[in-house]
């Protein structure tokens, strides 16, 4: 990067003439006695260091934060914002000429059961084909979304701490936009990392912790919804499900922090063990509103309760009813990041006390796989809270080229804009302390989830209907 | 402690926090003995970083032995360099000039303003916020440059000599030190949104690890930690040296002695010691900045001295004996993070762990000015 000015460079070392002008001796000096002066050398008077000769270094010609002053003059920045631009309007346009996947989803389900028909299996056999193809593209969107996600949170959080984050990760060649292949190098790096077990651990669960945060996770996403009819599996008991699954990753986590034979582990554990039950409570019970305007637990009921305006300005997305919605989505966006371990409440990991409470003892991929999980529930949390509260698959705008855009775009603009809040809540807020958490669960967002609940009660005996 | 608790007692637990922890600022060990999160014993244990520095002074000339005051409070050097050119002064009856004062005064001060910005820092990240490690240091670097452009050191500057200064600070680097406090004082606000006024910052500072004035004077705390508690006592202002008396400045006070008003009233300070900064800067006299007469190897009479300066963590003074050889015969430092540090076995008891870190930060502690 040659962003330095050239023109305030310091003016090369002027050293000041050494004082070697001993009077010289006057031609009317007494000829008798040349007693010549011998030229005394008084050195320069240091005055700064890049005038004396020394640490003549450009850096000090500018402040650090001047460097950022003028970014649009950069070409760098041009090329990225443009980039961009092209990212989001070329994601847009495809969108509106691919439509909705549900719909050419369903074409190649019928292909593939008139295929299997027209060649005599039976039609269990194209069933468990479409069902693995359904595992496979979710698996996938939860690792992928740990290489997305991983990035993203560097930036972010670069940027909100004026560092710039990954910048050379990617190619030798100058394809290196902001360090795009961070994340699959850093995946590279973990796999060929050795894998501890420590002397003290119990090797059977110190293995077998990662599996079993990771996948309760994998699992939870089945219900998901990913756009109108974009289901893994339509369930009918779809949020229950979820959050049934969500609160099996806890027995990992205390199974690592006792496996690791480390005390710090162990604390890290118990109080994961404490927190994620505490708040899996006033999680689910900040829902039940929603469950009750909606009249279902499936998740593709709920999205579409919420389609329409009113008045044909205001969409009829839960968190607008007046009151009710606003506490439960804020209750619920609390708990989610509490499921996560994440800053205002990474108390299990709390590096600054617990080292890295459960996870001190993990390295190469198992460690990895606990942050795969971390990231995977960010994700959960984000489509749930796009589902429940942002109205799923419908535009925020009652106007035509917004409600062209397909479902499953918004989808995913609402799920990334809310995994921006929990990413952007991270690197703002400090960490509570075990007794206030737990006081901020049970004597906060409780009793509020449940007058909320009261309130919605109200709210179907007297509006809605 | 509640009932729940005392039916519920579970098997005690030690721990070691330290010496190879994150955040116990360096080669600290407290042994701590828990029952699940409340901590029953705490035992400081310290001297992983004893170096010998008052014994290496004694085969040290004077000048030689400013170098050894760098690596005592690594993070704040310029006040260890001055309190020990002060004390040998004294014994060599040799008077710094007025602008070496001046340049001493402004140094100091800065040098606060970078200590203060690493304890904002690192507490922020003792606590769980990580940004305002970032946001201190993006200062405190322009800070380090400032003494880089002028000493060449960013860390341990061998500044403050005997009888003056090292180099005389020219038009050029005043008018960044300018820049840079212009730049600096809005930054001061915005720590303030980021951490000071936080909610959850406050909800784990504010009712944790109380000293009262009357336990702060009994330990002997100084310096933030003392002021914290509300006494009213600067060295600056109680006994000036080096000019301080000419400044316009004060000396902000805390209320009840918690954690949050050990860490306000540094952050105050630091405001403060732009206010100092500035006027320094302002009224800086001309003139010479290395008094004459100053010996190359002094041999001061037999005698001794004591000077004392509020450095960035309280008190620090120096005790000189000299016999009149070219070294001293003794040299003994009052360090105020030592003496910050004694209190901790007696608070932590009945603390949670999460403060623990709390409690150690606030004190803000440099184990090499602990160990020496």
């Amino acid at each position: 990067v040659t962003d330095k000015p050239e023109d305030k460079k310091p003016e090369p070392a002027k050293v000041p003439e050494p004082v070697a002008a001993a009077p010289a001796p006057a031609a009317a000096a007494p000829a008798a006695a040349p007693k010549v002066v011998p030229p005394k050398y008084i050195p320069p008077v240091p005055v700064l260091n890049y005038k004396n000769g020394r640490l003549i270094e450009d850096r000090f010609t500018t402040w650090p934060t001047e460097r950022f002053a003028n970014r649009w003059s950069k070409p760098g920045f041009q090329w990225g914002a443009a980039m961009l631009v092209a990212i989001f309007g070329g994601l847009a346009i495809t969108g509106i000429v691919v439509g909705e996947i549900a719909l050419w989803a369903n074409k190649f389900y019928a292909l593939l059961v008139g295929f299997g028909a027209a060649k005599g299996f039976s039609p269990l056999a194209a069933e468990f084909i479409w069902v693995a193809i359904k595992v496979l593209i979710v698996l996938n969107i939860v690792l992928i979304n740990g290489l997305w996600s991983i990035w993203w949170e560097r930036k972010i959080s670069a940027h909100i701490q004026s560092r710039v984050g990954p910048t050379y990760a990617g190619s030798p060649k100058g394809w290196n936009f902001h360090g795009w292949a961070q994340t699959a190098i850093d995946g590279i790096k973990l796999l060929l990392k050795e894998d501890i077990t420590p002397a003290a651990a119990d090797k059977w669960v110190h293995a077998l912790a990662p599996g079993l945060v990771v996948a309760p996770c994998i699992i939870a996403f089945a219900p998901v919804l990913f756009g109108d009819n974009m289901a893994a599996a339509s369930l009918d008991i779809g949020t229950l499900y979820i959050f049934a699954f969500a609160g099996i990753s806890v027995i990992g986590i205390v199974m690592a922090g006792w496996a690791s034979g480390n005390k710090y582990s162990l604390l890290g554990g118990l109080r994961g063990a404490a927190q994620i039950v505490s708040y899996e409570l006033p999680r689910g019970f900040s829902v039940v509103p929603i469950l009750m305007f909606a009249g279902s637990l499936d998740l593709q009921v709920i999205s579409n309760a919420q389609a329409g305006y009113w008045h044909g300005i205001i969409p009829r997305w839960f968190i607008f009813y007046p009151v009710v919605g606003q506490i439960a989505f804020v209750i619920f966006l609390i708990a989610s990041v509490a499921e996560t371990n994440r800053t205002p409440f990474d108390i299990p990991e709390a590096e600054s006390e617990l080292v890295s409470g459960f996870h001190t003892e993990y390295s190469g991929m198992k460690w990895s796989i606990f942050f795969l999980a971390e990231y995977a529930y960010v994700l959960l949390g984000s489509f749930l809270l796009a589902t429940f509260f942002l109205g799923g698959g419908s535009s925020p705008v009652n106007a035509v080229p917004f409600t062209l855009i397909p479902s499953w775009m918004w989808m995913l603009g609402k799920a990334m804009l809310m995994m921006f809040v929990f990413l952007w809540v991270r690197w703002t807020l400090p960490r509570f302390r075990v007794d206030q958490l737990m006081d901020f669960t049970w004597k906060f967002l409780l009793p509020w989830s449940f007058v909320n609940i009261a309130i919605a009660g109200l709210y179907l005996a007297f509006w809605l209907n | 402690m509640s009932n729940a608790t005392q039916e519920l007692k579970t098997d005690q637990l030690f721990i070691n926090l330290g010496p190879q922890h994150p955040s116990t600022h360096g080669v600290l060990r407290i042994g701590l003995t828990i029952e699940g999160e409340v901590i029953v014993k705490a035992i400081p244990d310290i001297g992983y970083l004893h170096r010998g520095t008052e014994k290496l002074a004694e085969v040290r000339n004077y000048h030689h032995c400013v170098v050894l005051t760098d690596r005592w409070d690594y993070v704040s050097a310029m006040p260890n360099n001055l309190v020990f050119c002060l004390a040998a002064e004294k014994l060599m009856g040799v008077k710094a000039t007025p602008r070496a004062d001046a340049l001493r005064v402004i140094m100091c001060e800065m040098n606060r303003v970078a200590s203060h910005l690493l304890f904002f820092g690192t507490y922020g990240i003792d606590l769980g916020a990580y940004t305002p490690f970032l946001y201190a240091f993006r200062e405190r670097e322009m800070v380090l440059d400032l003494f880089e452009m002028i000493c060449g050191a960013r860390l341990t500057y061998n500044y403050i000599r005997l009888g003056g200064v090292m180099v005389d600070a020219g038009p050029d680097w005043l008018k960044r030190t300018l820049e840079f406090v212009e730049y600096f004082k809005p930054r001061l606000d915005e720590y303030d949104t980021l951490l000071t006024y936080n909610p959850i910052f406050m909800a784990r500072t504010k009712e944790v690890g109380i000293v009262t004035a009357t336990e702060a004077v009994d330990w002997a705390l100084s310096g933030p930690n003392l002021r914290g508690s509300g006494v009213d006592h600067d060295v600056r202002k109680a006994d000036p040296y080096s000019g301080y008396e000419n400044y316009d400045f004060d000396v902000p006070l805390g209320k009840t002695g918690s954690c949050w008003d050990r860490y306000f009233c540094r952050v105050q300070e630091m405001r403060q010691s732009i206010r100092i900064i500035e006027q320094a800067i302002a009224k800086l006299p001309a003139g010479p900045f290395m008094a004459s007469g100053v010996a190359k190897i002094p041999k001061p009479a037999p005698g001794e001295s004591y000077a004392h300066v509020e450095g960035s963590r309280g008190d620090l003074g120096i005790y000189l004996a000299s016999d009149g050889g070219i070294s001293p015969y003794r040299m003994h430092v009052h360090a105020p993070s030592f003496i910050n540090l004694a209190m901790l076995q007696e608070k932590l008891e009945g603390m949670k762990v999460s403060d623990v870190i709390a409690l150690l930060g606030s004190i803000d502690i440099v184990l090499g000015e602990v160990d020496r």
